[in-house]
């Protein structure tokens, strides 16, 4: 039991305040961070991917199959975090068997198993249906079968059935569009919902979180694209890139809107956790909050962004340079977003009395540093499966 | 020509339908299983002439008889498979000191369950100090309970909130939901723990072990819908008050003497 114990003996003396004395461990840690921060992905590509099906916004479909496989690729690695980080893994299908209906976390499965299967499976099945017939005819062996059972043995290519094709995916988009609002919104919801915690509890959450996905994901493409382009000695489509650009440039004005509007309605109404929170935030949260999520993730890449709009004749090479960085500097910035929600959620006592602290157990372990560098890499394996299994950029002739 | 495209229709329309029957069948177990859980809950209880429908419990606390000795809380520990190292507690004692510049120092060291240490500050002074005894207080509306995915915990007839160990998976959700810090994880079976008001005694006709040996009586534990009760008749005499009221959770657990400065 010392053992198990040991880490909370350390951070008794850290505490600063009164808290509860349940409260010392923090319960949701670092891989509870990587689940909103990994679906936020998700949804943010699949997004994109939407803007060019349903809105026909024809610039960006060079990125099109990348933002589905990127979406497929996280999503499948979504739930692997949340999986490590309960206390009896064996038992996580419990809340597929006997879902308690009202709550939050039990729609998971619901959620995620309609967004995988209706959604973005069955989008990528439409969309590469016709090349992978042509696939199964041109290989041999192993490889015939293998995109012969992927096509589900369908072998109609006519012009009609793909035809029906392009409408199925459309319709499938124009779906997938809110499911993709009511992953991610789900996800803001089961933190948003929480009455007992007033950093959490707001209304705005789960479009905060919407937002911020949406920011996110188009930036994880974004950024992709600029990646494996030049990886494959192909040309960057300038007219792409500064769309997909503008299009997050767009998306964090309304995220950072939102984000400002929490602030100024907390401090506003100025509620008996208020003294807490402001502490919080000017100590223990200020670097990830203030200079991570704020400075780095939001002001400085859209200041800069702003000034390539400004001054229209920025060289192609240095824009680009603009973009890639502003994008990390993004990535940075949200997944700093999801730490101070889960992480900062939890750092105030909710005797409003009292700070504690977090500290990632170890780097071993399941809940250790290394399991989650694993699953946040683990999503651009499975995309660099996926890439070579449906290559995103070879069209068949025939179209 | 028109035949052929017509099989190819007919085709996709099978696919189309074995799709949708896919994902169909994955969301088939939303059919609830609540109800089960209660039912099986009955089964559990203890005392085979114990009817949990005849019952509804409650408890008071006089925050003015309160002394701190911590008694409770040690009791608590030796009663329930609690660990006893100083993070893990279904009951602990708060102490409050208000000095006269409206500082207000809260500490519970170990959850007060070897008592308090006496504590001058000589250059500052006190208007008020006083004990505040915490536990799980058996909320009639539990966010704990609504929270939960599988349905481990939930709530009794007699109005008590259980924990079933065999069925929670861990997640921790019913602790961030408790307002209270009533909730800990049991670091060796990692399944959610909390006060359950002695449920192996009360249903023996027993006082929970906290009640039992508090020496100046200033917890007391009953029934809440009978007249008779002990808890009933605090009620009637002293103006009470509950934690947290505006977040709506209805505690079962009542405050006589209740200052403003108790969190």
């Amino acid at each position: 039991m010392e053992e198990i114990t040991a880490h909370l003996t350390n951070l008794l003396k850290e505490i600063a305040g009164y808290i509860y004395p349940n409260e010392i461990e923090l319960h949701w840690g670092l891989l509870v961070v990587i689940y909103p921060y990994l679906t936020g992905l998700v949804a943010g590509a699949f997004i994109l991917a939407s803007l060019v099906k349903v809105f026909n916004v024809k610039e960006v479909a060079p990125t099109y199959r990348i933002a589905l496989l990127t979406a497929l690729a996280f999503l499948i690695v979504a739930p692997l975090p949340l999986l490590a980080h309960l206390g009896h893994p064996e038992k996580s299908f419990e809340i597929f068997l006997t879902p308690n209906t009202t709550s939050a976390m039990a729609m998971f499965g619901f959620v995620y198993a309609w967004y995988l299967m209706a959604v973005l499976l069955l989008e990528i099945w439409f969309d590469y249906r016709q090349e992978l017939i042509i696939w199964a005819r041109e290989s041999t062996g192993i490889k015939k079968w293998f995109y012969k059972v992927l096509s589900l043995f369908s072998s109609d290519t006519s012009e009609k059935a793909v035809k029906f094709d392009h409408a199925a995916s459309r319709v499938i988009t124009i779906i997938g569009i809110p499911s993709a609002f009511l992953l991610h919104g789900y996800v803001g919801f089961i933190f948003g919902s929480i009455k007992a915690n007033p950093w959490w509890s707001s209304v705005l959450m789960p479009i905060v979180f919407l937002f911020s996905a949406i920011v996110s994901g188009i930036s994880l493409v974004l950024l992709l694209y600029m990646i494996i382009t030049p990886m494959r000695q192909k040309p960057l489509d300038m007219l792409c890139v500064d769309k997909i650009a503008s299009y997050m440039f767009y998306a964090m004005i309304v995220d950072f809107s939102l984000e400002a509007l929490d602030f100024i309605h907390r401090i506003y109404e100025s509620e008996e956790s208020i003294k807490i929170l402001a502490q919080m935030v000017s100590g223990k949260l200020f670097t990830s909050l203030v200079v991570i999520q704020l400075l780095i993730g939001m002001i400085i890449p859209l200041v800069s962004i702003t000034l390539v709009k400004l001054f229209k004749k920025t060289p192609d090479e240095l824009r680009k340079l603009i973009y890639f960085v502003s994008a990390i500097m993004v990535q940075v910035g949200i997944f700093s977003t999801r730490w101070n929600v889960v992480i900062g959620g939890q750092l105030f006592s909710k005797s409003f009395s009292g700070l504690t602290v977090y500290k990632i157990q170890s780097f071993l372990g399941l809940e250790g540093l290394l399991v989650s560098l694993l699953i946040l890499l683990f999503p651009f394996v499975i995309l660099y499966l996926l890439v070579n299994i449906l290559p995103p950029w070879k069209r068949p002739e025939a179209v | 020509m028109m035949n052929q495209t017509n099989d190819h229709s007919t085709d996709r329309r099978k696919i189309l339908k074995g799709l949708l029957l896919t994902i169909a069948s994955a969301l088939l177990p939303a059919v609830g299983f609540g109800e089960e859980k209660t039912e099986q809950a009955k089964a559990w209880i203890l005392g085979d002439d114990y009817n949990p429908y005849e019952h509804y419990w409650g408890m008071g606390i006089d925050i003015n008889k309160c002394i701190g000795c911590g008694r409770c809380a040690a009791a608590c520990k030796l009663e329930n498979p609690v660990p006893k190292e100083p993070f893990f507690f279904r009951t602990w004692v708060e102490r409050y000191r208000v000095y006269e510049d409206e500082d207000t120092v809260i500490d519970s060291p170990n959850g007060a369950v070897d008592g308090f240490k006496p504590q001058n500050e000589p250059d500052k002074k006190l208007t008020r100090t006083f004990f505040v005894p915490k536990i799980c207080n058996q909320c009639d509306n539990p966010p704990c309970v609504q929270v939960c995915p599988v349905g481990a915990t939930f709530k009794t007839p007699d109005g008590v909130i259980l924990v079933d160990p065999e069925y929670c998976i861990g997640c921790r959700y019913c602790i961030q939901a408790c307002p209270y810090g009533a909730r800990f994880l049991h670091p060796v079976t990692r399944t959610a723990e909390k006060c359950t008001f002695c449920y192996h005694r009360i249903t023996h006709d027993k006082l929970p072990a906290c009640v039992e040996v508090c020496p100046t009586q200033a917890r007391i534990f009953g029934e809440l819908r009978k007249k008779a009760s002990p808890l009933v008749r605090f009620m009637r005499m002293n103006k009470i008050n509950v934690l947290k009221p505006s977040l709506n959770t209805e505690p079962k657990v009542f405050y006589a003497n209740y200052d403003m400065e108790v969190k």
